[in-house]
């Protein structure tokens, strides 16, 4: 399976507020808040590093969970914030990070 | 405010979070509104080098959602980079201007950063009432041409119609212009004294009489009887313990020249980002230690009123009007126009000064004898 690259979409704003993320979507105005898992995951989104990566170092390292579970469930997650327009997922790495830092 | 944004804003308050920051780049101003509290001269803004830094402080903060404004904040030959850099921090970025100075580039600009909201004052759907207001002709035409390119653009665009006596009769017609240009529209009917504390604008604000009416204005209030039905007798438990606002607790201001203060309203001053780092006027200055020290319990009358659990009342203008812990006489007037039930403040005032200043149609209703009913909205946005 060939690596999946993901990045915070350029529209969107996000801060950390206590353990979780909080991201709001300029285009559509919307928030979402991120738990500890999906606040690493965004942070690491920099449209470079492969998923895998992503999960292996940010989730594996700090999280006592099953390496290809994880990847699943971030596979999810990823995707569903892409369906939301927050996050954009690429089998090729993307030009920039995407979007501002957190 | 939302369910989740009044969410956040508790859990911010809670964790010592300014979540929210309106900071000004500038006083100076291409318009000359007769209702402007601010001072247009220009005394020593802060640089980009120090708008930079105090960014930085704020994103490390954990500021998210950050409102640049003025002034006209266009004036800086450095306005885009200011915003592409708060961008790049993570801010949610929500622009106040007057439009004035927007072209299709500037408003591809301001879409291409991912700019949020760009909140534009619009006084009448009429150009001269607009014009009279701004004291600039051909202003209306600007402005509104300016929001026309932003909608074409894809920004969001807010317009503020500011209420005033001159222009109590054209709200109907904003509303309308609004949604012709593809924005939405807030009114607002708040008008405050000159920061130097010159309190003649407030004759330019809408009597008490003609706010009743806007706000039974079925057009605007939906629906229009939970939003002026009486307030509830029984108080809620947990309201004596509840902040009388989110200034000083999850939202801060700062001027052009970089003085903190709770708020735009609230001219309490915290401390100088020129000279101590932001966190630190926000964690150690005596100033938001007294405003975070207060409570609904805390406020001698309005703790006692009947309308506590639903007025708006702002406590920047209670301390303008003498007291950050006193009733504000602007936000009394409008629970009064709401409901038609005086407020704890109103009966104070009366009791201290001679009847034929009681304002018509205010007798004395026991809080026991008001009929309950839903909360009322907070403010009249539409």
């Amino acid at each position: 399976m060939s690596p999946r690259y993901v990045a915070r979409h350029p529209m969107t704003a996000s801060r950390q507020l206590g353990g979780e993320m909080i991201v709001m979507s300029a285009g559509d105005s919307r928030l979402f808040t991120l738990n500890g898992v999906g606040a690493v995951i965004w942070t690491a989104a920099d449209g470079v590093t492969p998923l895998s990566e992503i999960v292996a170092a940010a989730v594996c390292a700090g999280y006592d969970v099953d390496a290809s579970v994880a990847l699943q469930d971030a596979e999810a997650f990823v995707a569903e914030l892409a369906e939301h327009g927050m996050m954009l997922v690429s089998d090729e790495p993307l030009a920039s990070d995407g979007g501002p830092r957190p | 405010m939302s369910e989740m944004m009044a969410g956040l804003a508790a859990r911010a308050a809670a964790l010592g979070v300014p979540l929210t920051a309106h900071v000004d780049l500038t006083y100076r101003c291409n318009e000359r509104c007769e209702h402007c509290y601010l001072d247009h001269e220009d005394h020593g803004e802060l640089t980009f080098a120090e708008v930079s830094a105090l960014l930085t402080q704020l994103a490390e903060a954990g500021t998210l959602f950050l409102t640049l404004s003025g002034g006209e904040a266009t004036l800086r030959r450095d306005f885009f980079d200011i915003v592409a850099l708060a961008r790049s921090l993570g801010f949610s970025v929500r622009v106040k201007t007057n439009a004035v100075l927007i072209r299709q580039a500037e408003a591809e600009r301001l879409r291409s950063l991912g700019v949020h909201e760009v909140q534009v004052s619009v006084y009448s759907h009429q150009a001269d009432v607009h014009d009279a207001v701004t004291k600039v002709p051909g202003s209306f035409r600007r402005t509104v041409n300016g929001i026309a390119m932003m909608t074409a653009a894809g920004v969001k665009v807010v317009v503020a119609n500011v209420l005033m006596r001159r222009n109590l009769d054209d709200y109907r017609g904003v509303r309308a212009l609004a949604a012709r240009l593809g924005a939405a529209c807030t009114l607002d009917p708040t008008v405050t004294p000159h920061m130097d504390g010159d309190r003649s604008l407030l004759q330019l604000g809408v009597s008490t009489e003609a706010l009743r009416d806007v706000f039974h204005d079925p057009d605007l209030m939906d629906p229009v009887d939970s939003s002026c039905l009486a307030p509830p007798v029984d108080g809620d438990e947990d309201l004596g313990n509840a902040l009388p606002c989110s200034a000083g607790h999850s939202s801060c201001y700062v001027s052009p020249y970089g003085e903190v203060f709770p708020c735009v309203q609230f001219p309490l001053a915290a401390g100088n980002v020129r000279t101590q780092s932001f966190g630190a006027i926000w964690r150690d200055s005596p100033a938001f230690h007294e405003v975070r020290s207060v409570r609904v319990r805390d406020l001698p009358t309005c703790s006692t009123c009947a309308h506590m659990g639903s007025c708006s009342r702002c406590p920047g203008l209670a301390y303008m009007e003498g007291s950050m812990r006193g009733p504000s006489e602007l936000d009394c007037a409008k629970s009064f126009a709401r409901t038609g039930i005086p407020s704890a403040g109103m009966l104070e005032r009366a009791g201290r000064e001679t009847a034929r200043d009681v304002p018509a149609g205010v007798a004395f209703i026991p809080i026991a004898q008001v009929k309950s009913g839903r909360r009322p909205a907070p403010a009249a946005a539409v």
